[in-house]
């Protein structure tokens, strides 16, 4: 009979064989590579990226793409979801569940459906021609994918949110309006403060989401829109023209800004709750 | 306000719908090129994909290799799921830290790292891509296990039946595992199509040599419309299934907490 310690170990040790192998060796390969050429240790690939404009652009382009996206799915979400708690608990459930099949509907397929819709001949734009308005809109462009990606976004800030309104129970409500407060003030003494850490945790999950997507922006237009994971896929698939370790200086710094990101989340949500216990 | 918020909700719920039902009807549509609706309705595409071995074959690719990640998962990661958070409370603020790491970093930059790093040595690039896989469902599995055995209080449950007279194995698996079955589950299902649904690392990683449902429909993207849409069409109604059962066992397992 084995002791506990030694079976809980033989239990442990698959996870961290699997983690090891799996997520940090590579990573941290790549992060060494980025750092090496040749001859030996060098800094030029980072040299490369942060003078070249291309590259740069297309880190422009992640950013503000990410940010506006994750901007208006919020704020639709916000609306969305004050908006489902006026409904009994079955109907909410019913959209909670719609919520979670558009959320897998993401990538390759996703795109195709708005090529479907609002492609060269697709429904929308072919019935625009027919009452003869032109938009001049075009799906393969950056007002293109941002309606891709709030659609990704969406279903994520409405299941994110939900819990995060719903953590604000009646009797609050109730109290305040027993001691006279309106709703407008109740929201904005109470219910926004309380809820304001989450929302600010939403929107780093959601900016994340959009700054690592890959798949839908590369279905729609190959390698062609200029975004910093579709270079580093240009990059790292290229047959000919390969810069393995210039893809890995850039997906370094795409995992630098997630996790500022994520560490500015953190400070920003431990200084709200200060300052509301402080209050 | 009131008003506002609720048209908002039916805004976002048509956005969230009419592209689904759009590329649904486009799979049964004859011809629709000229016309704000489709001429006529068909299930030509559809058994066309069905007689297509190629799409038969990635479809197969596809459920063995999400499958299989998943299955891996059940029996290497769960079981040190449930010692560390059963038994090692001190240990779990590692295994969180593992969580965040691996939700944060995204598919195209975990590509770089394993192409990076397999492509020299003997490995096959797909047997690297399932243990990434069986890596990447790590958060949802983490947080499906601990929330079910937070819910059932699973250390005091362990504790109980063996001072019942319970081995721990009995224990386990007559008591607690009975419990936690169905948030389990959800888990299981919510990873499984997670992994249907990636294309990032497969794509970039290993391309066009392990061709799933994803890369198949890449590639008829550009070439038939009928039948890409037909392919996301299938990809829709299983993913509905998967849905539809994933809420029905959250539900029950709700139940159980609070009976």
């Amino acid at each position: 009979m084995m002791n506990g310690n030694k079976r809980v170990f033989l239990i442990i040790v698959p996870f961290a064989l699997l983690m090891t192998f799996f997520f940090l060796v590579p990573l941290i390969y790549m992060l060494v590579s980025s750092f090496s050429n040749s001859e030996g240790i060098t800094f030029e690939h980072y040299q490369e990226v942060l003078t070249n404009s291309y590259i740069l652009q297309g880190f422009k382009n992640s950013l503000v793409l990410s940010f506006v996206s994750a901007l208006i799915a919020l704020i639709a979400s916000l609306l969305g979801v004050y908006a489902m708690t006026s409904f009994s608990e079955k109907v909410r459930e019913r959209l909670l569940v719609l919520s979670n099949l558009t959320s897998n509907f993401s990538g390759v397929p996703l795109a195709f459906a708005f090529i479907v819709l609002l492609g060269n001949s697709g429904l929308f734009t072919l019935a625009m021609e027919k009452f003869g308005w032109d938009l001049s809109f075009s799906l393969y462009s950056w007002s293109g994918l941002l309606l891709i990606y709030i659609y990704f976004q969406l279903p994520l800030a409405v299941m994110l949110l939900y819990p995060i309104y719903f953590g604000i129970q009646m009797q609050w409500k109730e109290a305040a309006a027993l001691l006279g407060a309106s709703t407008f003030m109740f929201w904005k003494k109470i219910g926004l403060p309380i809820i304001f850490p989450g929302v600010i945790g939403t929107f780093t999950i959601l900016f994340a989401n959009a700054f690592g997507a890959y798949a839908s922006a590369y279905a729609l237009t190959g390698s062609n829109y200029n975004l910093a994971a579709i270079r580093i896929g240009a990059l790292i698939q290229g047959d000919i023209f390969a810069q393995p370790e210039l893809a890995s200086a850039i997906a370094v710094l795409l995992g630098v800004i997630m996790i500022v990101g994520m560490l500015l989340n953190e400070w920003l949500i431990k200084k709200t709750r200060k300052d509301l216990s402080g209050r | 306000m009131k008003k506002l918020t609720i048209v908002m909700l039916i805004l976002i719920g048509i956005y969230l719908t009419l592209p689904i039902v759009a590329t649904a009807l486009y799979a049964f549509s004859t011809e629709w090129n000229k016309t704000v609706l489709p001429e006529g309705l068909t299930v030509e595409w559809l058994t066309a994909l069905f007689q297509d071995s190629r799409f038969i074959e990635a479809f197969g690719r596809s459920i063995l290799l999400s499958g299989g990640a998943v299955l891996i998962s059940i029996l290497f990661i769960v079981p040190a799921i449930f010692v560390i958070v059963l038994y090692y409370p001190s240990l779990e603020k590692w295994f969180q830290a593992s969580v965040v790491m691996v939700y944060a970093f995204p598919g195209v930059i975990l590509a770089v790292g394993l192409i990076r790093f397999y492509s020299g040595t003997s490995l096959p690039m797909i047997i690297a891509v399932i243990g990434v896989y069986v890596i990447s469902v790590l958060p949802y599995m983490y947080q499906g296990t601990r929330n079910s055995l937070r819910n059932i209080q699973g250390r005091q449950l362990m504790d109980a039946a063996e001072l019942l007279g319970a081995t721990k194995v009995e224990a386990f698996r007559r008591v607690l595992l009975p419990s936690v079955y169905p948030g389990l589950f959800v888990s299981v299902l919510l990873s499984f199509s997670i992994l249907f649904g990636e294309f990032v690392l497969i794509n970039l990683v290993v391309g066009s040599r392990f061709e799933t449902v994803q890369i198949y429909l890449m590639e008829k993207l550009s070439t038939s419309g009928h039948l890409a849409s037909a392919i996301v069409f299938v990809y829709i109604v299983l993913m509905g299934i998967l849905t539809i059962v994933m809420a029905a066992l959250t539900k029950k397992a709700k139940g159980m907490t609070s009976a």
